[in-house]
C-alpha cells in the first residue's frame, strides 16, 4: 500500500521537476542549508516477473534499517520512490533516467537483474547519482567498470562459486565441473569456482551450459556420468533452481551435488527431499546464531510475516551503508570525498557477520558453506575470511 | 497468408498533410525549450522508436511484407557503432553513420536475398530466424561484451572537419536535433521515394504481385530492394540508440524489438506514413504515463492496446473528420 | 568480459557414448511430443481460423497455474488435469464467441495486435490473482519414483506418464481428423473455405471447435507439465517462438505434420544441447531456414 502513496508523492514532484532541476544548479554553498530537506532515494528494483520476490524483499530490508534509524538518515527525513524496472535489459537506461533525471533522486538503490545494472551503471556513472547495488552479481560493476558513487553490497557472482570450489579441493576432491546457464552470471560463476578449485590444488574439468533461461535440463543431466568427475558444483536461481535439484535427484546421478549458494536460497520449499543433503557456499545461512541476525531476522518477520533471506540482508546492508556515509557528511550529499571516504572505510554489523567495502566499493565478506538439513540452508563452517573480488582491472 | 489490407495512401496527399507535417517539424524544434532535461531526452528515445517504425514500414505498409527480423538490423547497426569505436572513446558521427547504415544494409540484403524467396506467414518466419541468429551472435559470444552489454563512446558531432563539442548537459540538446533531422529527412525521403516509378511498383506489389510480375516487373529485385533499404534505414536508427544510449546489449538485437515496432506501426496505422511516428510517440508516452499512474503497469497498456484494436480499426491514425474518409473512399471505389 | 577459455571449450563436441545417446534419445522423445501438443493446436488454429495466435504461450502458462492452484486446493494431479483439460474448452469458447468471432474478417496484423494484448492481460491478471512466486508442483506420491535408464542416468516415472498421455492425446486428435465427420470439415475448412459453405454447415459451429479444441491442447500441456517444469511468471514465453517454428516447419494446418516436426524439433535441440550447446539456440532457427528455402511451404505442407 505504501507503494500507492509513493505514487502520488511522484506525481506531485513531477509539477516541481522544473524547480527542482534548476536547484541542483545551485552552487553548493545552498546545499548545506537543505540539508533538512527530505532525502529522495530511487528503488529501482523488480516488482514484476520472474524476479519480483526479491525485489520486494530488498525493499522490506531497506525499509527495516530506515524504521530502526526513525525514518532519517542523516538527519533527513527519507522519501521512497519506488520503480519496477521488470529486469529488462533494454529499459535499463531508460529507467534509470527516469530516477536520476526526472525524479531528481539523491541515492539510487537497484538492482537485482545484471543486465539491467548495466544500463543503471551507465546513467548514474555519468551523472554521478550515489548508488547502491543490493544483488546484482556481474563482476564488471566493480572491476573494469568501477565508480566512486556505486557500491555494492552484495556479491559478485565469483566470491561464493570461489569459496565452494576451494571447499570441495579441501575436502578431497580431486575433478568437478560446473553446471550453469549461458550467461553472464554463470560464466563468471564458472570462473570462481575454476580458480577456487586450483586453489586448492584440485582439476577443474568443464564448463556445461544451457541457454538461458531454459529448463530442460535432461540433455545435461544425461551426460553427468561420462564426465568422470567427484562432484557437480551449479548456479542456478529461482524456478531454474527449484526445477534442476528436482530434476538432479529424480535422475538417480551417484556424483554430489553442490553450488554456488542461490541453488538452494529461497527455492527449499519448492524443493523438498530432493534438496537435503546439497551443500553450498554463500554469505549467508539459516542458524547463524547471533544477536545481529536474530534481532533482524525477529524484526524482518514481524514486518513482513515472511522469513527473511539473503536478499533481505543484502538490501538491509544497502540502507546500513547508506545511513552510515549520510551520517558521515550530516546529511549534505555534495560533500562527496568525506561521503566516499565514510562509506569505504566503515566495518558494518550486518546480520551476516562483520563486512567492509573493498577499494574497488565490493563487499568484503565471510563465505559460509551450508549444509541443506530438514528444508533449512544450516551453517556448516565459514571457508573463506573476509573474501574480497579480485576486483581486477578497476581504475577509480 | 498475410494480407495488409489494400486502403492504404502512404503519402500526405493534401497542402493540409504538409501543413501538419511542418507544423510537427516547428513544435519538435523548439520543445527543448520548454521541457526539463528529462522529457528532451525522452523525445530522443521516442524518435528514434519513430524512425525504426518509419523503416520498417517500407516494407509492411509500403510492400506488405512483414518481417520479424527487422529489428537484428536495428541492433546490429548499434553493435557496428561499438565495434567501429575506440574503448571508451568516440568516433566521428561521419564515420559511424554510414558503417552503421552500411553494415545494416549489407545484412538486409543478405537476408533478403534469401528470405523474399517465401512470402507471408512463411517470409516472418524466415526473418525471424535470421533475425535470431544475428541475437545469438551478440547474446552468445564474447564479440559485443556478451549477455550484459558493453558501453560505448557516444559518437562525436561533427561536419567538415568541425566537431560540435558541447558541455556535458547541452549533449542530449545537441543528440535530440540529430534525431529530428533524421526523422524528418527519412520521413521526407521515404514519402518522396514513394511517389516514384519505384514506390508505385512497391504497391502494386503488395495488391497483387502476380500481376505485376506479368506485366514484367522483376518482383523479386524490387521487394531486395527495399527489403535493403529498410535495413538501411533501421540501421540508421540503431546508430542513434548507440550514439543516444551509449550502451549496446543483446535484447536490442532480439525479435522482441520488431515486434515492438510492428506494434507501433499497428497502433497508427498501417496506411500512412505518419502513422508510424503518431503509434511510436503514443506508445512511448503510454509507457511513462502508465508508469506514473499505475503500478500495473502492463495491465493498462493492454488495456489500451485492446481497445485501440477493437475501436479504431485503422489505427491512430485513422482518426479524422468524415470528409477525409469520404475522400478515402472515392479514391479507391 | 569473459575469459576467452570458456567459449572455446563450449564449442568442443561433447564425449558421445551409446548409453548417453540412448538416453539423449528418450529426452528428445518426451520434448518433442510436449512440443506437439502445444503446437497442435496452434497449427489448427492458424490452419482453419487464420489467427496468428501469440497468445497460445500464455494459455499453456494459464493451464500450468491452473493446475497448481488446483493440486494446492484438492492434493490431486488427477483432478488439476481434467479441470485444465475442460476449463481450456469453456476459455477457447468464450474468447472465440466474444473476440475472435470478430476479428476473422479483420487484417491478420489486427488479430496479432489483439492476441499480444491478451498476452499483457493473462500475464497481468496471473500476477495480480496467484502473484509472482515461482511454485512446484509436486508429483503425485505413486509416481514419485525413477527408473534406471543408463548407469547414472534415471527417469522421472512422471516423464513415462507425460510420454504416454501425449501419445495418446496425439492419437485422439488424428482419428478426430481422419476419421470424423467435423474432423472432414476442419479439414475442408483448412483447405478451402468456400467449400465449408458450399455444403451448408454452419461455419460458427466449426470455428468455435477448432478455437474451444486448439486452446485446450495448449492448457493440457501446461498441465501436464507443471510437475516438471514448476510455475512462474512467463513460463510460456520461450515455447512460443519454437511451437511456430515447430508449425511452419510441419506445414500450416497439419496435425500429422505439426507431429513430426514437433519429434525432429525435439531431437535436434535435445541433441544440440547435449553435444554442441553453443550452437543449440542457433540450430533450430539454421533448420527452419533451410527447410523453408528448399520447401517454402514446410516439410509436410502441400505444395503451391
Amino acid at each position: 500500500m505504501s507503494i500507492q502513496l509513493n505514487r502520488l508523492n511522484r506525481r506531485a514532484l513531477i509539477k516541481v521537476g522544473a524547480a527542482a532541476a534548476a536547484a541542483s544548479a545551485v552552487p553548493t554553498g545552498w546545499a548545506i542549508a537543505q540539508s533538512s530537506k527530505q532525502l529522495k532515494v530511487g528503488l529501482m528494483l523488480p516488482y514484476s516477473g520472474t524476479f519480483a520476490q526479491l525485489g520486494e524483499n530488498i525493499t522490506a530490508g531497506v525499509e527495516l534499517l530506515l524504521a530502526e534509524k526513525g525514518g532519517k538518515l542523516g538527519g533527513r527525513e527519507v522519501q521512497f520512490i519506488k520503480l519496477d524496472d521488470e529486469s529488462k535489459p533494454e529499459l535499463g537506461p531508460q529507467n534509470a533516467e527516469r530516477l536520476v533525471k526526472r525524479d531528481n533522486v539523491d541515492v539510487l538503490i537497484g538492482t537485482v537483474h545484471s543486465g539491467v545494472q548495466m544500463g543503471i551503471h551507465k546513467v548514474v556513472k555519468e551523472s554521478g547519482t550515489l548508488t547502491l547495488v543490493p544483488n546484482a552479481g556481474n563482476a564488471a560493476v566493480t572491476r573494469e567498470l568501477c565508480a566512486k558513487n556505486v557500491f555494492r553490497t552484495s556479491f559478485t557472482n565469483w566470491q561464493p562459486a570461489y569459496a565452494m570450489g576451494l571447499a570441495l579441493a579441501k575436502k578431497g576432491v580431486k575433478k568437478a565441473s560446473w553446471l550453469t546457464w549461458d550467461y553472464a552470471a554463470g560464466t563468471e560463476s564458472g570462473e570462481g569456482f575454476k580458480q577456487g578449485l586450483e586453489a586448492g590444488g584440485a582439476q577443474f574439468v568443464s564448463l556445461l551450459t544451457l541457454k538461458f533461461p531454459e529448463t530442460n535440463f535432461q540433455p545435461l543431466l544425461a551426460q553427468i556420468q561420462g564426465l568422470g568427475v567427484d562432484a557437480i558444483g551449479a548456479f542456478f536461481s529461482g524456478g531454474g533452481a527449484v526445477q534442476f535439484v528436482k530434476d538432479y535427484a529424480a535422475a538417480g546421478i551417484k556424483v554430489p551435488l553442490c553450488g554456488s549458494g542461490f541453488l538452494t536460497e529461497g527455492t527449499l520449499k519448492g524443493q523438498g527431499a530432493a534438496a537435503e543433503g546439497i551443500e553450498t557456499a554463500l554469505h549467508y545461512g539459516d542458524g547463524l546464531n547471533t544477536p545481529k541476525n536474530n534481532a533482524f531476522r525477529a524484526a524482518f518477520k514481524a514486518k513482513t510475516n515472511r522469513d527473511a533471506d539473503v536478499f533481505a540482508v543484502q538490501g538491509y546492508d544497502a540502507a546500513q551503508l547508506l545511513a552510515i556515509g549520510l551520517e558521515a557528511v550530516k546529511g549534505n550529499l555534495e560533500d562527496e570525498k568525506a561521503l566516499h571516504a565514510a562509506m569505504e572505510t566503515t566495518k558494518i554489523d550486518s546480520p551476516r557477520g562483520s563486512i567492509t567495502m573493498s577499494p574497488q566499493h565490493n563487499v568484503v565478506q565471510d563465505i559460509y558453506l551450508r549444509k541443506v538439513t530438514n528444508g533449512e540452508n544450516k551453517v556448516v563452517s565459514t571457508i573463506a575470511a573476509q573474501l574480497a573480488d579480485p576486483g581486477t582491472g578497476c581504475k577509480m | 497468408m498475410i494480407d495488409v489490407g489494400n486502403q492504404t495512401r502512404l503519402l500526405p496527399h493534401s497542402t493540409a498533410g504538409w501543413l501538419a507535417l511542418v507544423a510537427f517539424a516547428i513544435f519538435w524544434a523548439i520543445l527543448p525549450w520548454f521541457v526539463p532535461l528529462y522529457y528532451i531526452e525522452l523525445g530522443t528515445s521516442a524518435m528514434i522508436a519513430a524512425m525504426l517504425a518509419l523503416s520498417m514500414q517500407l516494407l509492411v505498409g509500403a510492400t506488405g511484407l512483414v518481417s520479424l527480423g527487422h529489428g537484428a538490423f536495428y541492433g546490429l547497426a548499434a553493435y557496428a557503432v561499438y565495434l567501429v569505436s575506440p574503448e571508451n572513446a568516440a568516433q566521428p558521427i561521419w564515420i559511424t553513420l554510414p558503417i552503421a547504415m552500411a553494415v545494416a544494409g549489407l545484412a538486409a540484403l543478405a537476408v533478403g536475398m534469401f528470405s523474399l524467396r517465401t512470402s507471408g506467414f512463411f517470409f516472418l518466419m524466415v526473418t525471424l530466424a535470421f533475425g535470431q541468429m544475428i541475437f545469438f551472435v551478440f547474446h552468445d559470444t564474447k564479440l559485443g561484451g556478451g549477455t550484459d552489454g558493453a558501453y560505448l563512446g557516444k559518437p562525436l558531432i561533427s561536419a567538415f572537419g568541425a566537431t560540435l563539442d558541447l558541455p556535458r548537459r547541452q549533449k542530449p540538446i545537441g543528440i535530440y536535433y540529430v534525431a529530428l533531422i533524421q526523422l524528418l529527412s527519412m520521413y521526407i525521403g521515404l514519402a518522396v521515394l514513394l511517389r516514384t516509378l519505384f514506390g508505385r511498383a512497391l504497391e502494386g506489389i503488395r495488391v497483387n504481385e502476380h500481376r505485376m510480375r506479368a506485366v514484367g516487373f522483376d518482383t523479386f529485385k524490387i521487394k531486395l530492394t527495399a527489403f535493403t533499404l529498410a535495413g538501411a534505414l533501421a540501421g540508421a536508427a540503431g546508430h542513434m540508440w548507440a550514439l543516444h544510449r551509449g550502451f549496446v546489449n543483446p535484447e536490442i538485437v532480439g525479435w522482441h524489438q520488431s515486434a515492438e515496432a510492428l506494434l507501433m506501426i499497428l497502433l497508427g496505422g498501417l496506411g500512412s506514413l505518419h502513422g508510424p511516428i503518431l503509434g511510436a510517440l503514443a506508445l512511448t508516452g503510454l509507457s511513462e504515463v502508465s508508469q506514473l499512474l499505475t503500478e500495473r503497469k502492463l495491465l493498462v497498456e493492454g488495456l489500451v492496446i485492446l481497445a485501440v484494436v477493437i475501436l479504431l480499426p485503422k489505427g491512430l491514425a485513422g482518426i479524422r473528420v468524415r470528409k477525409d474518409h469520404a475522400a478515402d473512399g472515392a479514391d479507391h471505389g | 568480459m569473459r575469459n576467452d577459455a570458456w567459449g572455446e571449450g563450449n564449442l568442443r563436441p561433447r564425449l558421445m557414448t551409446i548409453s548417453g545417446l540412448l538416453a539423449q534419445c528418450l529426452n528428445s522423445l518426451q520434448y518433442g511430443l510436449l512440443l506437439f501438443l502445444i503446437s497442435s493446436g496452434l497449427t489448427l488454429i492458424f490452419g482453419v481460423l487464420g489467427v496468428i495466435n501469440l497468445a497460445h504461450g500464455s494459455l499453456y502458462m494459464i493451464g500450468a497455474y491452473a493446475t497448481f492452484v488446483v493440486v494446492r486446493a484438492t492434493g490431486s494431479l488427477w483432478i488439476a488435469l481434467p479441470v485444465a483439460m475442460l476449463g481450456g474448452i469453456l476459455l477457447g469458447g468464450l474468447l472465440e464467441r466474444y473476440l475472435f468471432r470478430h476479428f476473422y474478417k479483420r487484417e491478420h496484423l489486427d488479430q496479432v495486435l489483439l492476441t499480444f494484448a491478451l498476452i499483457l492481460l493473462f500475464e497481468e491478471s496471473r500476477s495480480l490473482l496467484v502473484g509472482n512466486d515461482f511454485y512446484s508442483v509436486p508429483i503425485p506420491t505413486a509416481l514419485d519414483f525413477s527408473i534406471p535408464i543408463v548407469e547414472g542416468f534415471s527417469y522421472a516415472a512422471y516423464r513415462f506418464v507425460v510420454i504416454g498421455v501425449c501419445l495418446v492425446l496425439a492419437a485422439a486428435l488424428f482419428v478426430w481428423i481422419e476419421r470424423t465427420k467435423m474432423g472432414a470439415i476442419i479439414r475442408a475448412a483448412a483447405e478451402k473455405p468456400e467449400m465449408v459453405d458450399a455444403l451448408g454447415i454452419d461455419p460458427r459451429r466449426v470455428h468455435m471447435t477448432v478455437f474451444a479444441v486448439g486452446t485446450a491442447l495448449a492448457l493440457t500441456a501446461g498441465a501436464l507439465n507443471a510437475p516438471l517444469s514448476s510455475v512462474y511468471p512467463n513460463m510460456g514465453d520461450g515455447l512460443l517462438i519454437i511451437s511456430f517454428v515447430v508449425v511452419v516447419i510441419g506445414g500450416l494446418g497439419s496435425i500429422s505434420g505439426a507431429f513430426w516436426s514437433a519429434l525432429l524439433i525435439g531431437t535436434i535441440d535435445t541433441m544440440g544441447k547435449a553435444y554442441a550447446p553453443k550452437l543449440s539456440g542457433l540450430a533450430i532457427y539454421l533448420l527452419m531456414a533451410i527447410v523453408l528455402l528448399w520447401r517454402p511451404t514446410g516439410l509436410f505442407g502441400q505444395r503451391t
